[in-house]
């Protein structure tokens, strides 16, 4: 380390004109410092322009009373936006608690069926490559293509959802024309298209799992769920955790599908209206700018919180 | 020291991130501004339009005006709410993309304004006379003006036209009594058949209502103050509700125009109340079923207690975005697309326009079926120049005055929504009008 210091002598003639030009000390290390931020100033950069800004452009926008065109005359109104996001009775607060309520619905049933799934397939059988294709089938539409293919067949008058109740003898469905069915039923259309992506990623952990416990659980006369609950499942809960962080992200954002299916507004009771779609309303419908960008905050927050929730008590489980 | 010390010294260092820096803001500054000068001959002529019969019959046309101005013309077409987004996206970064935009008057244009996204028209209008600006219907070119400034030029106007079923019943009704009666007579839910469709939406059936409103006395505002707490309103709103709820179809409220206007054509409903713009949907065999085609039929929008008040307005006109490099070129566009000789072609071919010598013109109106083109004349002539309120932002003001509307179609109580919607309204009306002002 004594390299890297300045030695008295040295210091004392920087600051001379008339001292000779010496070069400065040159080591692995400072050399190393450099080219470390020469390689990392892209990336850098890039999340500068890409994430920081935009962060900052949206947080000094829900501190103003933008209104009609973002580049418009503005005036700085404090956490006013804020406020009024959070005293919002009628639209933010029921959007936030559909929030809430589609993921954990949505995510619960996604991780219970996937991981049913992915035991049931965990070991090998005939036509398992056709099972997994076709598993991931709805996972490569995309979610308006999946909307409009809903919406036919769930159409009430013209669907082929209702012509096979009434095939069967049961009584016909709104469905998604339903101000009180909307929101369950486009929860199951988001685990008939996810549910497989779990399936995957619980597979891919529990082919990773040893065989011996579960053998020696086996050996000691364990049955299977206790095997599975005793054994698979605590060896398995970091994949678990991790499948679930991402599809609770996930499952939080979602937009196209109740855009795609129920429009502007969430429907005509804002039955589907969420956070994100209550957003995306004030922005290109009402063009109230600074007050969406206000609920934007509020709802990266909430998002924040959850993954720092979720992550905590993963670790803590693993631990 | 090693090589890569050599390589990256610590002036070089600074240099490499200054320039780098220099170069990704210089790069974000030139994007984010907007660009002067001339585009070169190559650059397009940029249109947005809405995905209407009318764009895609002017977009058939465009090789004669290219040849006219020595320019390639090119046009997107898209859906009205992309149309919308995409307006927002790029105006709000004042780009210079688009030169012509077809744009809703009565949705978007005060908005426009107040943003100042529109360029303003009334010079070009009136210096011209062979485009004949005053040739164009009174209520249509209303709406086209804002704060004394044209802003826009109407290309396609439209009515609420009755299509009912010839075969199912002996003559269109002429009242909103007769209509609910009738419909109610007819529907048979168990064989899937509905006495009426109709847009149910909270936001979308606004417009559609308004005919209804206006029909039982009432109106958006009344005196500047809001309408829909009135007792006409309630009453229209009652009305409204238990024709759709009672008469239609399950799922209503989930319905806009792309819901509704397939039951009817398929056969599964007695009367609809939409757009006479959209009647070659019902003559189409791609569309609408061979009893459909064959037993269609068009009549005036019914009469209420205050008589029959349906709208009559431009749903879609021409603008040309401020920030256009090319107006000179855009308004050529405006000039030939909503010229009298265009329309008139246009018009004659099924797509009602907003010029009146058009309209006057016999020949324009021989290619309706009679009864749609005396339908569309007595409507026009009765008709409202407005369908939604005319306020700055229309799409929260449409969300408020919707929702006694779906409460009425969910057989709920109206009176409590209506009062609170009202209550809603008025304090909207409030906040909308400090906007106007700032």
């Amino acid at each position: 380390m004594a390299a890297t210091e300045v030695s008295p002598a040295r210091a004392g003639t920087r600051g001379r004109p008339d001292a000779p030009r010496t070069r400065p000390p040159r080591t692995f290390e400072q050399a190393n410092r450099r080219l470390k931020w020469a390689m990392l100033t892209p990336a850098l950069l890039f999340v500068g322009l890409m994430i920081v800004f935009p962060l900052a452009f949206t947080l000094n926008l829900s501190l103003t009373d933008a209104f009609g065109a973002v580049n418009a005359d503005k005036r700085h109104i404090g956490l006013q936006n804020f406020l009024d996001a959070l005293g919002d009775t009628r639209r933010f607060w029921p959007a936030a608690r559909r929030t809430v309520v589609f993921t954990v619905g949505a995510v619960v049933l996604e991780t219970v069926l996937g991981l049913a799934l992915a035991m049931l397939m965990r070991k090998p059988f005939r036509g398992m490559r056709l099972v997994r294709t076709v598993l991931i089938i709805p996972l490569l539409a995309t979610p308006v293509a999946i909307g409009v293919l809903w919406l036919l067949i769930l159409d009430p008058t013209n669907g082929i959802a209702n012509h096979l109740l009434a095939g069967v003898g049961l009584p016909r469905q709104e469905f998604l024309g339903s101000v009180s069915q909307s929101l369950p039923v486009l929860m199951l259309i988001d685990v008939w298209q996810w549910t497989p992506m779990m399936t995957l990623l619980l597979l891919a952990g529990l082919t990773t799992l040893p065989e011996e416990p579960e053998e020696a659980a086996l050996v000691d006369g364990a049955n299977a769920w206790q095997r599975f609950r005793h054994v698979i499942l605590p060896m398995l809960a970091p994949t678990l955790a991790t499948a679930l962080v991402l599809r609770a992200v996930d499952a939080l954002k979602t937009f196209d599908i109740l855009y795609a299916t129920k429009g502007a507004g969430g429907g005509s009771d804002f039955e589907v209206e969420t956070l994100n779609v209550y957003a995306y309303g004030l922005t290109f419908d009402y063009q109230e700018y600074g007050l969406a960008a206000a609920v934007l905050v509020l709802f990266t927050l909430f998002i924040i919180g959850v993954v720092v929730l979720l992550r905590r008590r993963g670790g803590r489980k693993n631990g | 020291m090693s090589t890569s010390s050599r390589l990256l010294s610590r002036r070089s260092f600074n240099r490499l991130a200054a320039g780098t820096a220099a170069t990704v803001a210089g790069g974000a500054v030139s994007a984010c501004s907007p660009q002067g000068g001339r585009p070169s001959a190559d650059s397009p002529l940029r249109i947005m339009a809405i995905n209407h019969v009318w764009s895609q019959a002017v977009k058939r046309r465009t090789k004669e005006f290219e040849e006219r101005i020595g320019r390639r013309v090119s046009m997107t077409l898209l859906t009205a709410d992309q149309l919308s987004s995409s307006y927002n996206v790029k105006l709000n970064a004042s780009g210079t993309d688009v030169d012509v935009m077809m744009v809703r008057p009565l949705q978007e244009q005060l908005l426009f304004a107040h943003n100042d996204w529109l360029a303003d028209l009334t010079d070009r209008v009136g210096d011209d006379r062979e485009f004949a600006w005053a040739d164009f219907q009174e209520a249509p070119r209303e709406a086209s003006v804002t704060a004394g400034k044209v802003l826009s030029v109407p290309v396609v106007t439209e009515r609420p036209t009755l299509y009912y079923r010839k075969d199912l019943v002996d003559g269109p009704p002429r009242t909103l009594d007769a209509l609910l009666s009738t419909a109610l007579e007819l529907t048979d839910e168990d064989k899937g058949f509905y006495g009426f469709v109709g847009r149910g939406q909270r936001s979308g059936a606004v417009s559609q209502w308004s005919s209804f409103l206006y029909s039982h006395g009432g109106d958006f505002l009344v005196d500047g103050e809001s309408g829909i707490g009135s007792r006409q309103a309630l009453a229209a709103y009652q009305y409204y509700g238990d024709l759709l709820g009672r008469a239609g179809p399950p799922g209503s409220t989930n319905m806009s125009l792309e819901q509704a206007m397939p039951i009817f054509a398929q056969g599964k409903a007695a009367f609809y109340i939409d757009a006479d713009a959209i009647y070659s949907n019902f003559l189409d065999p791609k569309v609408a079923t061979r009893g459909v085609r064959e037993a269609v039929g068009f009549a005036p929008f019914p009469a209420g207690p205050a008589g029959a008040k349906p709208h009559n307005i431009p749903s879609w006109s021409l603008g040309i975005n401020r920030f256009s490099l090319l107006r000179d070129e855009a308004w050529e566009f405006i000039r030939w697309a909503a010229g009298p000789a265009l329309s008139a072609a246009l018009q004659s071919d099924g797509i009602p326009g907003a010029r009146s010598s058009v309209w006057a013109d016999s020949r324009t109106l021989a290619s309706f079926p009679a009864d749609l083109a005396e339908s569309m004349r007595v409507n026009a002539e009765r008709g409202l120049g407005y369908d939604r309120p005319r306020v700055l932002q229309v799409g929260r003001a449409r969300d408020i005055v919707g929702r006694p509307l779906v409460a009425a179609i969910l057989g709920e109580s109206v009176r409590p929504v209506a009062r609170d919607a009202d209550a809603e309204f008025a304090d909207f009306l409030v906040r909308d009008n400090r906007h106007k002002e700032s």
